[in-house]
């Protein structure tokens, strides 16, 4: 019997050809897109709250995301402090203000700069690694064979680095404050010869604990989208090396674009705050 | 169809599904598949590439849901159970996977223990006994364990991931292709596994595979899909069903043709279609 002149059933559905199908289609996608990630997210707090993961899983992932970043964060830290120092010093030395040098790279380094970068450094590192690490899960159906056992998979793959990137961003993020403080104020003193004494005055002034607390703040709303985004692009990976790349690259990219929206919104929230408690003072962030 | 077969399939079937079909935005996979599965028989499911094999083994354990149809097993309807219930029901299959699905963060024997160890089914020195009696069994070399998948070879992997599956001792086994890609020694030694787990733990299987070889040796019953993009409206998916001696003198020419591996007219076929696609 010969089936090539038989009509297949699916060219009943054949794929939309009109600009306007087209454009619905992608409206149709990314609704759902949005959907699906805000459910992944809402399991994924769910599981936190109804069982905590094994020792023997957390461990190695947090050894992962905390420990091996050490390295990354406190160079890119060191780093921008002596880039804030060497940009700044030039400015505020016509000014008469060379002094006031460190209340400058330290606000700007606890408020912003410390939390955007690490997170950005995170993002790129452990971001994109768990996305390429979830992808190829996904594409050689380690994903399927967990179900297949009888284990969620976003209880046991997404929930121990969600929680890595919650708890140990914030502390990545002091670890790159600090770094950044020694780095501007070495460069500060030591190479562009201002008061030792006077810059540390001045920056002892000027940056208060809430400003590093708002810092540290913000880096838990960046270590959770992190975790989410790179996970769920990750779960949702296409089949091959093509399909691991792709989201392991939108990992980056949207997370980078996450954070920065965060960091915004964040920002207005917190001086909405601040100014209602303080409404003479100019606000924190 | 043999008089074991015709016997096996007058019993109540563990696993039905009902008039199933499974499309995946626009493409559709399966339509209108009625197909049974008792207890202690093994059903190898033949068809060329991406006529639905391995979506209608994810069907079964519920890693799928159909887009219309029902899928029972043991007169259960799998899409009405909650999340409990459905890890218990998996927990009565065992799936090798294609390419194994091995965790490769794991070692071997954390891998063969870990349904093991994830539903605390017992304490560790148990563990150790299973892992180590299901890796013997599955001919793998002591010292093995303590490897990584990365390490192993095809034909190693795959009879890691069959140790995984029976660690649980599951009623039903499935397999996905699990002679692709192996050498014909490594096929035969994984054919021999699949009937000695068969006949030695009197499970229902049901094996996926191209290889007729494996059909000849392990299938009670042989089940034939047709792919859904070259078949009429109305006209079955499933084109035979029935015994593995029966396959060569099977009525519908394609199941003769695919036993054979006969292209027959395929490749006009193909270049047909590229033709009309153009």
């Amino acid at each position: 019997m010969s089936t090539t002149t038989l009509k297949p059933d699916d060219e009943a559905l054949r794929k939309p050809t009109t600009p306007v199908h087209r454009l619905g289609e992608h409206v149709f996608d990314l609704v759902a897109e949005v959907g699906n990630f805000a459910l992944f997210s809402l399991q994924t707090i769910g599981w936190i709250l109804r069982k905590r993961p094994r020792w023997s899983v957390l461990t190695p992932i947090f050894y992962e995301i905390g420990v091996q970043s050490v390295t990354v964060v406190a160079i890119t830290g060191t780093f921008i402090g002596m880039v804030l120092a060497v940009q700044a010093h030039h400015q505020f030395a016509m000014m008469g203000l060379a002094t006031r040098l460190g209340s400058v790279i330290n606000i700007s380094l606890v408020r912003e700069l410390g939390p955007v970068l690490a997170a950005t450094m995170l993002a790129g590192r452990v971001g994109s690694s768990m996305a390429a690490e979830l992808g190829t899960m996904r594409v050689t159906e380690q994903i399927d064979a967990l179900t297949a056992l009888g284990t969620n998979p976003v209880h046991y793959l997404v929930v121990p680095r969600f929680l890595g990137c919650l708890l140990l961003i914030p502390l990545l993020t002091l670890m790159a404050d600090f770094m950044g403080v020694i780095g501007g104020a070495v460069i500060s003193t030591r190479v562009m010869g201002v008061d030792s004494f006077a810059y540390w005055k001045h920056s002892r002034d000027f940056v208060e604990w809430l400003d590093i607390m708002a810092g540290v703040f913000k880096s838990f709303f960046f270590g959770a989208t992190i975790a989410l985004i790179s996970c769920h692009r990750g779960f949702n990976s296409s089949a091959g090396a093509e399909g691991v790349g792709k989201a392991a690259t939108e990992a980056f990219v949207l997370s980078f674009i996450v954070i920065l929206f965060l960091d915004f919104l964040l920002g207005l929230g917190w001086n909405s705050v601040y100014r209602s408690i303080w409404p003479e003072d100019s606000g924190l962030l | 169809m043999t008089q074991d077969a015709a016997d096996l399939s007058t019993d109540h079937p563990l696993i039905e599904l009902e008039n199933v079909s499974m499309r995946f935005r626009q493409q559709g996979v399966l339509r209108g598949i009625n197909l049974t599965f008792h207890r202690g028989e093994t059903v190898c499911v033949i068809g060329e590439s991406g006529c639905g094999k391995t979506v209608l083994l994810k069907l079964i354990i519920g890693l799928l849901r159909p887009t219309t149809g029902v899928v029972r097993f043991d007169g259960v309807n799998i899409a009405e159970l909650n999340a409990r219930e459905l890890v218990k029901l998996r927990l009565r299959f065992g799936f090798l996977f294609q390419g194994a699905a091995l965790f490769d963060s794991l070692n071997v024997y954390d891998n063969v223990a870990f349904g093991l160890r994830e539903h605390h089914v017992c304490d560790e020195p148990k563990v150790r006994e299973i892992v180590l009696a299901r890796l013997q069994e599955a001919g793998l070399p002591a010292g093995l364990e303590y490897k990584k998948p990365a390490e192993l070879s095809g034909g190693q992997k795959k009879r890691v991931g069959l140790a995984r599956a029976l660690a649980l001792d599951p009623e039903v086994m499935l397999y996905d292709e699990p002679t692709t890609g192996l050498d014909p020694i490594m096929t035969d030694v994984i054919n021999e596994l699949i009937l000695q787990t068969q006949k030695s733990h009197e499970k229902a299987g049901i094996v996926v595979t191209h290889e007729m070889k494996t059909v000849q040796k392990v299938a009670d019953r042989v089940v034939m899909l047709y792919p859904l993009s070259r078949i009429g409206r109305g006209e079955p998916q499933v084109i035979y069903n029935g015994s593995a001696e029966g396959l060569e003198r099977a009525p519908d020419r394609r199941v003769r043709q695919f036993v054979r591996g006969e292209a027959g007219e395929r490749l006009r076929e193909m270049a047909q279609n590229r033709g009309s696609d153009a």
